[in-house]
């Protein structure tokens, strides 16, 4: 019988490993997992490269990872925001790498990852630094630049509604990375604000189809990031 | 004595409302951060312009009233908006695939430099210590087919900020269409920069003077009264 539920954040997140590649959701606060990136800092896995279009602000969610010293590369199209203090520190003593990317090209390197595409040619980045060293090829008369697709060992998502076979409603432009995500990893892990019984959601209106969904865990009151920044809260809670 | 003082310049609200009066009715629009933002309140009664924000909202109305903001409801600046009746959520890929696809009509930046022949620079100063932050800059301009740019037209230090070649790092190479300055709105033709408008006690001389790339003045050219 499938059922994807788990019971707990922590529950969702074991055995994501030392060196995995960790793909997590969001835009800013909008869709970012928060309690299971907590549920990671608590586990403790080192050394991740993690996917994500930005690098967190204050001293919570992805923030935190990246100051509990558990990544060591940061692939993201924005990692600078006004309350983004860890990051910065971190990233000009040397001690965390950057992969910055075209947010366009980020999605579709998630998404191609997923979709069984190795690479494709992009307009974007050509005669920019961001495309140095990489394969140009010009299609009808115009350039173009090879990137390659990323793919993950573990996603984290959040999104609002789910079921036991873990098919995917979001809320709002919260949504963002979380569809592309959920194809692109091995194991895709998801916070959903409610559980619902089978068939309580509209076939026409699932998101992200179960298939992309492995474990889903319900997480009915998730913290508000930007409150939490506001406040000067910091995980591990002191 | 002549003791008026001639307004020289537009300020940023008029510079906000040549950009609006540009951007026809039915268009699909991507505002950038910043003073690009100020386009929205500007565009004429009558005509209906659909907002797209790059983080997967099309139709993307005003900014959230106090109380009513909602964490998951942000656009590209991570500030709180609304959605007007008839909007659209879509992911990330999706969104790209209208900037990238051509399908968003006109998208308004902001601007470190623009050169004589269009080409952009926006999103890195170059400075080692700075920390280096894309977003959608470069699929914007690769995909858009009419790139607005918004800016003053010298840097507070009055470097000419439209020059023959840009020195700070590239998001696109003759991308830029128009641009909407303090001083004049310029074309980009053909790889030569056009003055469409001057802007008022503007003289052509004076424009030149602080522009760092050669100026061309057309039949069409638009003055506002200043003495030739």
């Amino acid at each position: 019988m499938i059922n994807k539920i788990v019971d707990s954040a922590a529950e969702a997140v074991a055995g994501i490993f030392d060196g995995a590649t960790v793909m997590i959701s969001g835009f800013g606060e909008a869709g970012s997992p928060v309690e299971l990136i907590h549920a990671l800092v608590d586990q403790g896995a080192k050394n991740l490269t993690v996917v994500s279009n930005n690098a967190g602000s204050g001293h919570v969610g992805l923030a935190a990872l990246i100051e509990n010293r558990q990544v060591s590369k940061i692939i993201c199209s924005f990692p600078r925001t006004t309350i983004s203090v860890v990051f910065p520190e971190i990233y000009r003593r040397g001690e965390i790498e950057l992969e910055l990317v075209p947010q366009g090209t980020l999605a579709e390197r998630i998404r191609a990852g997923g979709a069984g595409i190795p690479a494709f040619y992009t307009p974007a980045s050509v005669n920019t630094p961001l495309a140095e060293g990489k394969e140009v090829r010009s299609f009808n008369g115009r350039d173009y630049v090879l990137e390659h697709a990323i793919k993950a060992d573990f996603s984290l998502v959040k999104c609002h509604t789910t079921d036991k076979f873990g098919n995917l409603v979001y809320n709002k432009t919260a949504r963002n990375f979380g569809p592309v995500m959920c194809m692109a990893a091995k194991t895709t892990i998801v916070q959903a604000r409610r559980i619902v019984e089978l068939g309580e959601i509209d076939p026409e209106c699932v998101v992200t189809p179960g298939i992309f969904v492995h474990r889903v865990v319900e997480v009915s009151n998730p913290a508000d990031e930007s409150k939490l920044v506001a406040e000067e809260r910091r995980y591990p809670w002191t | 004595m002549d003791i008026t003082t001639q307004k020289v310049g537009w300020s940023s609200s008029e510079m906000a409302q040549n950009v609006a009066r540009d951007i026809y009715d039915g268009a699909y629009v991507n505002l950038g951060i910043g003073m690009p933002e100020m386009v929205a309140g500007f565009i004429p009664e009558g005509r209906e312009v659909i907002y797209h924000t790059e983080n997967g909202l099309l139709g993307m109305g005003a900014v959230a009233a106090p109380g009513t903001e909602d964490p998951e409801l942000v656009n590209a600046g991570k500030k709180y908006v609304t959605a007007i009746p008839g909007a659209a959520y879509f992911h990330h890929a999706d969104s790209f695939a209208m900037i990238r696809g051509g399908h968003i009509d006109i998208c308004v930046l902001g601007a470190y430099q623009v050169s004589a022949e269009g080409d952009l620079a926006n999103w890195s100063t170059g400075n080692a210590e700075d920390i280096p932050a894309v977003g959608g800059a470069m699929d914007l301009v690769a995909g858009v087919p009419s790139v607005f740019v918004i800016t003053k037209h010298c840097t507070k230090s009055g470097e000419a900020k439209i020059v023959k070649e840009c020195s700070y790092p590239l998001t696109g190479k003759k991308v830029v269409s128009r641009i909407y300055t303090d001083l004049a709105i310029i074309d980009v033709l053909n790889e030569k920069l056009f003055v469409r408008e001057l802007a008022p006690g503007v003289t052509f001389e004076a424009l030149q003077q602080q522009t760092g790339a050669e100026l061309h003045l057309t039949q069409q050219t638009k003055t506002h009264g200043e003495k030739k």
